[in-house]
């Protein structure tokens, strides 16, 4: 097992390179340098070389990228143009509001997701099987920041129950595990785990599917197995698909949540990516960009060997 | 090989020979996409789903001389008039225009940015998988590993990133949507390239002389493109969202141009006074979202593709 997640690590390593080259990059498509944003309209040419050597942005395009991978590989990813913060805090920071949310949302969305799979799974065709089929295509359908919109204006703006925006009542960035903190987060996560709910039911409605009708659950059925344990089974044999899946959505909410974010004004990663890119702040938006991509890419791994562990059919060569 | 040594082909066109009809197409007579065609139409859903999309392209098209009013002009005393309204039918915007008019107008920039980027993926990234399909050994190896690098970003991460680095504009937001769907469609085209090219036909092609252009043309399109087809009109309603998403968040279409994510977005500030005025927008993406979904599984069903 050791050596099969070191030879994962040692593949996973030109797509992490890879993926910091996209993001390097990022910064030099935008027109104009990425200093361009923040100088005085009426800056002398002395003043912009001058910054431009102080930034290092002077030098060759690989020099540039090996200068900046190497202090990325510190922990050092630049300093925040409009705040003068450091990245990493700024992003450390709302990378943890948005993990909570995006754990909370593919937490509910799978509960729900697997439920409306196996219940469609096994009553094919069944009204049911029309109801779970249905709740699927709206989740992959419905724009989710319009969702957003409709919770607030159902739960916020008509009944009143839930708060519209925010993490908290004190307008903090800092989510804490307690009640009135709870409320605020509702709202954001149930439209959030709508994405997921879809995907997890249509997969699962399709793998249960597929082992009904494998020899071996007739088997069981003729042997006298009772109707519980062939479902057992079937659990077992779905479960390390369903998990990996699982993973998967958690990575897809946390990079693709800066739409239902914004909407829900949710101090997260997508928040700052917002805020980033209409400041111009590029350091921001390409060290934000940056962890989140590695964070997909290293659950990515995790799902992979978590599937490997859990499920002896696969050969681990 | 062919035409050289063996008698038995000389005469006979190998290309000719090679893309003849095959054996089912005597028992079907109607063809392979005449049967997708039965299929489809027997199918309510896929037909319903068609219909609203033709409906909407249709009054997108024909928008600028079917709008009842200026969809442009807004009017400060009619601002946010309820549903219903006896001048507007659907009410009025934020800025007091007629928001029919600006539904019906927004409809033409909505689909065209979220359209054009599957086509230009579908043609990019058919052409990139199909080539590192057929060619195979290290340009395969360079395609399809490049192509990995950007499956490591979730796609509305890097819709967001490029768009966000290029700057607002319905050009830029194109050129990121196109970016973030050819590497999906590349891989599906490589995968089904791949199995194709080890088929028997493809031997016997290849063993009757027939030119690699050929070959290509007739017995890898002929056989792919389906497949590529089916998975890019399912990549739409994702492309539609993510469009107007960037719109929304102020990425895509500048105001005042109508476009419904941008609609969406405007109209936000409204929710408390006329929440009803301000979900139509998104209502509108909806739809159009959903009907491709279920035209593509209709489609996926009638072509008997796998997911």
């Amino acid at each position: 097992m050791l050596s099969f997640i070191l030879r994962r690590l040692v593949a996973v390593t030109p797509v992490a390179l890879g993926v910091s080259v996209v993001c390097f990059m990022l910064v030099h498509l935008a027109p104009g340098d990425p200093l361009s944003a923040v100088l005085p309209v009426d800056a002398t040419q002395e003043t912009i070389d001058s910054m431009r050597a102080a930034y290092g942005y002077d030098k060759p395009l690989p020099v540039q990228y090996f200068i900046w991978l190497w202090h990325v590989l510190q922990g050092d990813l630049g300093t925040s143009i409009s705040s003068g913060r450091p990245v990493v805090s700024e992003v450390g920071r709302a990378v943890v509001n948005s993990l909570i949310l995006a754990s909370v949302a593919t937490l509910i969305g799978f509960t729900f997701g697997t439920f409306f799979g196996f219940v469609a799974g096994y009553f094919r065709d069944s009204l049911l099987d029309r109801l779970a089929s249905a709740v699927s295509v709206f989740g992959v359908s419905v724009p989710h920041y319009w969702l957003g919109m409709v919770m607030v204006i159902i739960f916020s703006a008509t009944l009143g129950w839930l708060p519209p925006t925010g993490a908290g009542p004190d307008g903090s960035g800092n989510w804490r595990p307690d009640f009135e903190h709870l409320r605020y987060m509702i709202l954001p996560a149930l439209t959030m785990s709508v994405i997921p709910m879809g995907v997890i039911a249509r997969t699962i409605r399709a793998l249960v599917g597929d082992i009904l009708s494998q020899d071996f659950v007739g088997a069981l059925r003729a042997k006298g197995l009772s109707e519980f344990g062939v479902f057992k089974h079937v659990v077992k044999n779905a479960a390390p698909t369903a998990l990996a899946i699982m993973g998967l959505q958690l990575g897809y909410l946390l990079g693709g949540s800066i739409l239902i974010e914004t909407v829900f004004a949710w101090p997260g990663t997508g928040f700052l990516l917002n805020s980033a890119i209409f400041q111009r702040d590029l350091p921001l938006l390409q060290g934000a960009i940056l962890v989140l991509a590695m964070f997909f890419v290293a659950l990515n791994l995790i799902v992979d060997v978590v599937q490997t562990a859990l499920d002896p059919r696969i050969e681990r060569g | 090989m062919a035409g050289t040594t063996t008698p038995v082909t000389a005469g006979i066109d190998p290309a000719m020979g090679a893309a003849g009809p095959k054996p089912e197409a005597f028992v079907a007579s109607v063809g392979f996409w005449g049967g997708v065609g039965r299929k489809l139409v027997r199918d309510p859903v896929a037909m319903t789903a068609a219909a609203i999309i033709l409906i909407i392209v249709a009054v997108a098209i024909l928008a600028p001389w079917i709008t009842p009013m200026d969809p442009y002009r807004g009017s400060m005393l009619k601002r946010l008039k309820p549903i219903g309204d006896a001048t507007y039918i659907l009410g009025s915007d934020e800025l007091g225009r007629d928001m029919l008019s600006r539904l019906m107008m927004g409809g033409r920039l909505s689909l065209f940015i979220g359209v054009t980027p599957v086509i230009l993926a579908f043609i990019i990234g058919s052409g990139i998988g199909i080539l590192a399909g057929y060619v195979g050994g290290w340009l395969n190896v360079i395609l399809m590993r490049t192509i990995d690098v950007f499956f490591a970003f979730p796609s509305v991460l890097l819709a967001i990133a490029l768009s966000g680095a290029l700057g607002a504009g319905v050009l830029n937001s194109i050129v990121s949507l196109t970016c973030v769907f050819v590497p999906q469609i590349a891989r599906v085209a490589e995968s089904v390239t791949t199995q194709i090219r080890s088929r028997d036909y493809v031997d016997a092609a290849k063993l009757s002389g027939a030119s690699t252009l050929t070959i290509l043309r007739v017995q890898v399109l002929g056989n792919v493109l389906g497949p590529i087809f089916v998975y890019a009109t399912s990549l739409i309603s994702v492309s539609m969202i993510l469009a107007s998403g960037l719109s929304f968040l102020g990425l895509g279409v500048k105001p005042p141009e109508p476009e419904w994510g941008l609609m969406l977005n405007t109209l936000r500030t409204a929710i408390y006074v006329n929440p009803l005025v301000a979900a139509l927008p998104g209502l509108a993406i909806f739809i159009v979202s959903i009907s491709f979904n279920l035209f593509s599984d209709g489609l996926r069903s009638a072509m008997e593709v796998k997911s």
